[in-house]
């Protein structure tokens, strides 16, 4: 053991056990330099959106049609800066974009939460009992992965209208198949353990084995799988809204705004360049956080 | 043919069975087929006349196999925008659409694999770091608004390429850089780590003391072994370029399967879409099967599990 882990034990108060497990696993993780710029970020990100209107220098809805089009850090007639400019309505872009963060995590952590819990349960089933339930659930994402994910979403979007709830549904319901896959395979070794066995031998009921027993131990993969989930949702969310298919104006979205600024590009090139930095940023920032939680946790894991 | 492929053959068949049912069903996400498809301004008996010619008042089922035996022989019904079969005006837009996804997986694979080997190769170099970084850039970011940027320094600012419609080779460069840079990052990570893990194995180390020269340890040696999850990969990347062509067609008015089916939904013209999402999810299917008879050749393994 290294000096630094010997430290990190010291530090950690003899809790109960998972206490310090989680203490240590944020030690470590906090030591791999990509992960915590990850961490940073996303917290950025998370603190932008929950104070929002504290943090906003201007309404994100308050239009100035004699301030429309400003370039980055122009002031105006009050005095008042925009650091990124203003849109075409004459609204800031700053302000929008970081009120434009709620929707982008609202979307990523509830659809993560459904898709999530969805497929958890799907490969709970499929791995523990195997055979014939097994086969059907793994045809299931057969299926669903032959669909160009975004085509299938715009379709379904299309028919049912875009709003906050439907983009939610579809897309949480739609993307159940790699939790489902990667819990599966974490279930079928899980399954074959002693402590399993030994609880079957004991006559405890599946439901009670899958909760108590397999569950917690299958957890640890899916939590990478979630937060890596969580950029793809992201990326998802603003490409509807891009297409004009997602939560509708005027609420600001990263997506939408692009969508705006796509018009104005050879004249105000600040309109669509900042809100996808905000998307780049806030994925790269997921990105590398889930791959530092899934080498720390998980090094094996392929996903 | 052997066994193993059989099974597979058999299961990409039933998938294709259940893309089917999943495409019937767009039209009835609504419970009413009928109002989707005609004008909001349709009277009741116009409506009721409708249901009728359609057979919507059959069951379900009886509804399902009659589109089924219409899309096993290519008919979805006519465009109600356009009045032509659903079917020819998709297979006409499909050209355009695998000429785009074929430039953006070459773009890809001959960017990323040389990329994936050098990274590994000289671990821990800046050539590594800075195809790291890229990388990782590449997958966090979203195509629209690489697109958007690409059309605003090279046809906007520096008036280089066009920004918009088919033709020749200047036209493909900016949609198949766009449409490719998600996929070249995400090969160039797996190739790294394939070859990261096969460089590690006792044949290698075997091969080096036998006094085997370090290129053909890498290209023969190596790379074969590491091109297995390579042409997996492959295979599933396919359908994240025909679900990105959705995105970067529209942005390049790239007249292919994407953008029609983008502006078919906008239009409600529902059996334009129905067919659109039916032949891209075959495609996707019918090339994942013929990935995995090249995955047996390449691995002799895979056909005894």
């Amino acid at each position: 053991m290294t000096p630094a882990a010997t430290e990190s034990l010291a530090l950690a108060p003899a809790r109960s056990p998972a206490a310090r497990e989680w203490v240590m696993l944020l030690t470590r993780l906090a030591r791999r330099r990509t992960a915590l710029f990850g961490f940073v970020v996303v917290g950025i990100v998370l603190l932008a959106a929950a104070f929002a209107p504290l943090i906003a220098p201007f309404d994100p809805l308050a239009q100035d049609i004699g301030e429309r089009l400003r370039e980055p850090g122009w002031q105006d007639a009050q005095g008042r800066m925009h650091p990124l400019g203003t849109d075409h309505l004459g609204r800031d872009i700053l302000s929008r974009i970081i009120h434009g963060s709620r929707i982008a995590l609202l979307v990523g952590l509830a659809a993560v939460l459904i898709s999530g819990t969805l497929g958890m349960a799907i490969g709970l089933v499929s791995g523990y009992f195997g055979g014939r339930v097994d086969d059907f659930f793994m045809r299931l994402a057969d299926i669903q992965l032959a669909f160009p994910f975004i085509l299938l979403a715009i379709a379904v979007i299309g028919v049912l209208g875009p709003s906050l709830q439907n983009i939610i549904i579809v897309i949480g319901v739609s993307s159940w198949v790699v939790y489902a896959r990667v819990v599966r395979g974490e279930v079928l070794s899980i399954r074959e353990r002693e402590f399993v066995q030994a609880a079957i031998a004991l006559g405890s009921r599946d439901g009670r084995i899958l909760v108590r027993h397999v569950l917690p131990n299958a957890f640890t993969p899916w939590l990478v799988v979630a937060t890596l989930d969580m950029a793809r949702v992201i990326v998802i969310e603003s490409a509807l809204s891009f297409l004009g298919l997602g939560v509708q104006p005027p609420t600001p979205t990263w997506g939408g705004m692009l969508a705006d600024g796509r018009v104005y590009l050879s004249t105000a090139w600040w309109l669509a360049t900042f809100p996808g930095l905000a998307i780049l940023v806030t994925v790269l920032g997921i990105n590398l956080f889930g791959d530092g939680l899934r080498d720390t946790l998980d090094p094996r894991l392929n996903v | 043919m052997n066994a193993y492929l059989v099974r597979r053959l058999l299961q990409s068949i039933l998938v294709l069975f259940g893309v089917s049912v999943v495409v019937f069903l767009i039209l009835y996400l609504t419970g009413d087929p009928a109002l989707l498809l005609l004008p909001p301004d349709a009277t009741a008996e116009d409506i009721a006349k409708f249901r009728e010619s359609m057979g919507f008042n059959d069951p379900v089922a009886v509804q399902y196999l009659r589109f089924l035996k219409g899309a096993v022989r290519g008919n979805f019904g006519e465009s109600l925008r356009h009045g032509e079969p659903a079917m020819a005006l998709v297979v006409e837009r499909l050209p355009a659409t695998f000429e785009l996804a074929g430039a953006g997986l070459a773009l890809a694979l001959s960017l990323a694999i040389p990329a994936g080997i050098v990274s590994a190769v000289r671990r821990n170099t800046a050539i590594d770091y800075v195809s790291t970084v890229v990388a990782l850039l590449g997958q966090a970011m979203p195509t629209f608004w690489l697109g958007i940027m690409l059309i605003l320094v090279f046809s906007v600012r520096l008036g280089w390429l066009p920004s918009s419609g088919r033709g020749d080779l200047e036209h493909l460069v900016l949609p198949a850089i766009t449409l490719g840079l998600f996929t070249t990052a995400r090969i160039t990570r797996l190739t790294r780590s394939g070859m990261l893990e096969v460089l590690g194995q006792d044949y290698i180390r075997t091969a080096r003391a036998k006094g085997v020269g370090e290129p053909p340890v890498v290209w023969k040696h190596a790379l074969r072994n590491a091109s297995i999850p390579i042409v997996t990969i492959v295979g599933i990347e396919l359908g994240t370029l025909l679900g990105g062509s959705v995105i970067t067609e529209t942005i390049f008015a790239w007249p292919g399967v994407g953008r029609l089916s983008v502006q078919a939904i906008f239009n409600r013209d529902y059996p334009v879409v129905q067919a659109a999402v039916f032949l891209l999810a075959s495609t996707f299917v019918v090339v994942n099967f013929l990935v995995d008879i090249v995955y047996t050749y390449l691995d002799p393994r895979i056909r005894f599990h």
